[in-house]
């Protein structure tokens, strides 16, 4: 297929997860601002902002700020509503390739960024209906587009930008670190009831950390994210080596699920900044390696030349 | 205030009750000044958009109750019930006491009815109570904790005094709408949420679930502990499900266990499993076909005898009916008196014991003034409210209580406290009780922070149970510390710890190129960018 085609395929992907880990983000620790002073208010949106991969531009960034900054911004590639132009936009580059089904429910997602009040009561019904718009993209994906190529660069997108999504998810444990913080890093995932009965008494940070980042089964746990990657990029070059890997992305994203989950520690919690940090230096370098293995060759070619 | 309180202040004389949030000629009161300053601020098609947004989330997540075999949302009204911190404080002092001496009481009655021959009360009304079970009668149960979960209803009169109304120490219901009501109020109401501190809820199925775990059959080291229902039919079935999940627990039917040997197992995939404590949502009739009900097909045969042997738990104990019998309400203060030696802190409203003949000649005669319960009823069943009946119901009335005195009780009918609560396009008084729920676990007993607010949407009904047309309010409890500047309010430190590095030094030069590069670009959201 085109690398175009399939640059742009993989994006849609990225961009419609990261709106969904977004709105859940936003929709969990929302009520959680709303109950504090102005001023630590004022303090905890900065500190939520950088988590989500921004800063904040002046020193009177407040609620109000955050939600257009997360919600509404179309400017923006980490806001709700610019991700979701962007993953339309891609989709319109794509649009003899995707289904029909899957462009108009990115296209309705889109003309419908408009039709909500950007207070705090109209955002949480925004939060509510992006969740459900990325989840009927995500299933109408899965069942009018055919699992070939195309279809793994949409997962493996999907996959990167859940492990990220995830981590950012984790480290607003920093952010609100009064009360119960486990409970919101599982809520923000959805993970709370799944969480509850995989354990019988053992609740606290530690578990509900563990969980996120460890668990085997539960589809937004990071280790779950990167083996989703991992099997999509050996499904797309599934070039049989004796030795090693050629493929830089595999070769990252690898390192990173094994390191994860054959690591032993005996406090996951003070080694979890780092572990955040490398899940996502780990997805920005297999994006990366990605776009120049499949989608920017000429770029990798300059490159190698570079250095022979 | 905008004009949805515009004829409020004369509705609220019309009732002569206590207003929870207005001071007598409509000045808010002071634990309700946040709360009203956010209604300032909303107009009618603001008010009723939240309030319909509000009710659909209910409807959504299921947050129903079961009205002759319709499933109907729960009324959650969009005017919290605030109370301020001293007035939590005696509150909770009041149900802890409440509890320690039912279950003292509770103790007595199954074992040397010491309470019985000290004449406090007579031995006649423990063992006519028709809860009274003496299948249960000479052990005491495994964990030693006979009331883990109670709910305790209070109502404030019209002078403004807290009065006990009665005490559920059997199966009290509402705690999941405790639950429910706060979530949908912090995104229906966020306005009024900021700059005072309101105490969290959301704690109680932690403990509930500790509190059930410490009172497991001695010896087991990791109990298992389920939350028995009476299946999918049952008007509580949310309640049941909401809890069994937040603890993370099996919601089990009695079909899914056995006993043997004095031991309750759980079928599973995975062959029977031991089960160590049951929260058991079912009443005590149900509970074991070999000794109450045959026919009930709901329990489990050899409950009983497997909790007399110490091999289960069964939370609240068999046999606690007896401890809210109405008649026996009444005896309540001096059965604190008796077994705690301290004065009640919170009072029972006076009632009249229609056994007393002084006292059933001086009722009969004014039937048409008080309230008259059934000892035993709940929910609302049964229940004559004097002004309000009409002659042939007060007639009929007057047989039944000649015919049984035992089965009734009287009150002086209380105008309960009031809260503005919406109706059609404006706020308007009404009547609302609390039910605080206790956990206890043995060692304390642990009040939850506000508990369910029930009001009667009707004007002017004094009913607030949820089957005849009542609804609830989430309920505040301010905490305690005083309101300082918010500059002051210390912020919670984020723990500095040392950064240790598990993780292997990059050496692929070609990841190290790339890391100094990405110390440039502020984040990887924004490098992305690049794309669209």
């Amino acid at each position: 297929m085109l690398s175009r085609i399939a640059e742009s395929l993989f994006w849609i992907g990225r961009y419609v997860e990261r709106a969904d880990g977004t709105a859940r983000i936003l929709d969990v620790h929302l009520e959680r601002l709303n109950h504090l002073p102005m001023e630590e208010q004022r303090s905890v949106a900065q500190e939520l902002l950088a988590v989500m991969g921004a800063r904040a531009q002046n020193e009177d960034f407040g609620l109000p700020e955050l939600l257009n900054a997360l919600a509404y911004d179309k400017q923006s590639a980490t806001s709700i509503a610019g991700s979701l132009g962007a993953a339309r936009e891609n989709a319109r580059r794509a649009r003899e390739t995707v289904s029909s089904g899957l462009w108009e429910s990115l296209n309705t997602t889109y003309y419908g960024l408009n039709q909500h009040r950007k207070d705090v009561v109209g955002t949480y019904r925004f939060c509510n209906w992006v969740l459900e718009r990325t989840a009927m993209v995500s299933g109408l994906a899965d069942t009018t587009v055919s699992h070939d190529e195309s279809w793994q660069f949409l997962v493996l997108g999907r996959s990167l930008e859940r492990a990220d999504m995830t981590a950012r998810m984790l480290s607003t444990r920093d952010v609100l670190s009064a009360g119960m913080s486990w409970v919101n890093m599982l809520r923000c995932a959805g993970a709370y009831e799944s969480f509850l009965r995989t354990r019988r008494a053992a609740f606290g940070d530690q578990h509900a950390a563990e969980f996120l980042l460890l668990d085997r089964l539960f589809p937004r746990s990071i280790v779950y994210a990167l083996r989703d990657a991992d099997e999509c990029l050996a499904k797309l070059d599934p070039s049989a080596q004796r030795v090693g890997f050629i493929n830089d992305a595999r070769r990252i994203v690898g390192q990173a699920r094994t390191f994860l989950e054959f690591h032993r520690t005996d406090d996951l919690m003070a080694e979890l900044p780092e572990h955040m940090e490398r899940v996502q230096k780990a997805v920005s370098q297999a994006s990366d390696a990605i776009s120049r293995k499949y989608f920017n060759q000429a770029d990798e070619l300059a490159w190698v030349g570079e250095v022979s | 205030m905008s004009d949805l309180f515009q004829d409020y202040s004369e509705a609220a004389g019309r009732t002569g009750a206590y207003d929870e949030m207005f001071a007598p000629g409509q000045l808010a009161r002071k634990s309700y000044g946040q709360v009203a300053g956010a209604l300032r601020e909303l107009s009618l098609t603001d008010v009723s958009a939240r309030a319909d947004s509000m009710a659909r989330t209910f409807l959504d997540r299921g947050v129903t109750f079961d009205f002759a075999g319709e499933e109907r949302p729960f009324p959650l009204d969009i005017v919290p019930r605030v109370i301020p911190a001293d007035e939590w404080n005696v509150l909770e002092r009041g149900v802890a006491q409440r509890v320690r001496a039912l279950e003292a009481f509770l103790n007595d009655v199954y074992d040397k009815m010491t309470v019985v021959s000290d004449g406090v009360i007579p031995r006649q009304l423990v063992t006519t109570s028709a809860h009274f079970h003496r299948q249960v009668h000479g052990f005491e149960p495994a964990g030693g904790v006979r009331v883990h979960v109670s709910g305790i209803d209070v109502v404030r009169d019209a002078a403004g005094t807290f009065r006990v109304l009665e005490d559920n120490v059997r199966v009290p219901s509402g705690v999941s709408y405790v639950l429910e009501n706060r979530r949908a109020m912090a995104k229906g109401l966020p306005e009024a949420f900021g700059q005072q501190l309101i105490r969290p809820v959301e704690e109680y199925p932690r403990r509930l679930l500790s509190a059930l775990r410490k009172t497991a059959p001695s010896g087991v080291d990791d109990p298992t502990v389920v939350v028995l229902t009476p299946g999918v039919f049952n008007s509580a079935y949310f309640e049941h499900t909401l809890l069994a999940g937040l603890m993370g627990v099996e919601l089990v039917e009695g079909r899914d266990l056995i006993c043997r040997g004095n031991r309750v197992y759980m079928r599973t995939t995975a062959g029977e499993q031991r089960v160590d404590v049951i929260y058991k949502r079912i009443d005590d009739e149900f509970l074991d076909p070999l000794q109450f009900r045959a026919d009930s097909m709901l329990g489990c045969p050899g409950l009983v005898n497997a909790a007399r042997a110490g091999g289960v738990t069964i939370a609240n104990a068999v046999g606690n009916g007896v401890a809210d019998d109405k008649l026996v309400y009444s005896y309540v203060p001096d059965l604190i008196r008796y077994y705690l030696s301290e004065e009640p802190v919170i009072a029972n409203v006076d009632t009249y014991r229609l056994e007393e003949k002084e006292a059933r000649e001086h009722v009969l005669d004014r039937l048409d003034e008080l309230v008259v319960k059934p000892v035993d009823g709940s929910g609302g069943k049964g229940l004559v409210i004097g002004p309000d009946a009409s002659k042939d119901e007060l007639e009929a009335l007057r047989k039944r209580i000649i015919a049984d005195p035992r089965g009734w009780i009287a009150q002086p009918v209380l105008q309960l406290s009031t809260v503005p609560t919406l109706s059609g396009d404006k706020f308007g008084p009404r009547h609302v009780d609390l039910r605080p729920f206790a956990v206890n676990d043995g060692e304390d007993v642990w009040v939850l922070p506000g508990g369910l607010t029930r009001v009667a949407l009707k004007e002017g009904s004094l009913i607030v149970n949820s089957s005849q047309g009542g609804g609830s309010k989430d309920t505040w409890v301010l905490a305690d510390s005083p309101q300082v500047p918010v500059e002051v309010i210390p912020r919670p430190t984020i723990t500095v710890r040392e950064r240790v590095s598990v993780w292997p030094v990059e050496s692929n030069w070609r990841d190290s190129q790339k890391e100094q590069q990405q110390q440039q670009q502020v984040s990887a959201a924004q490098e992305v960018t690049a794309n669209a």
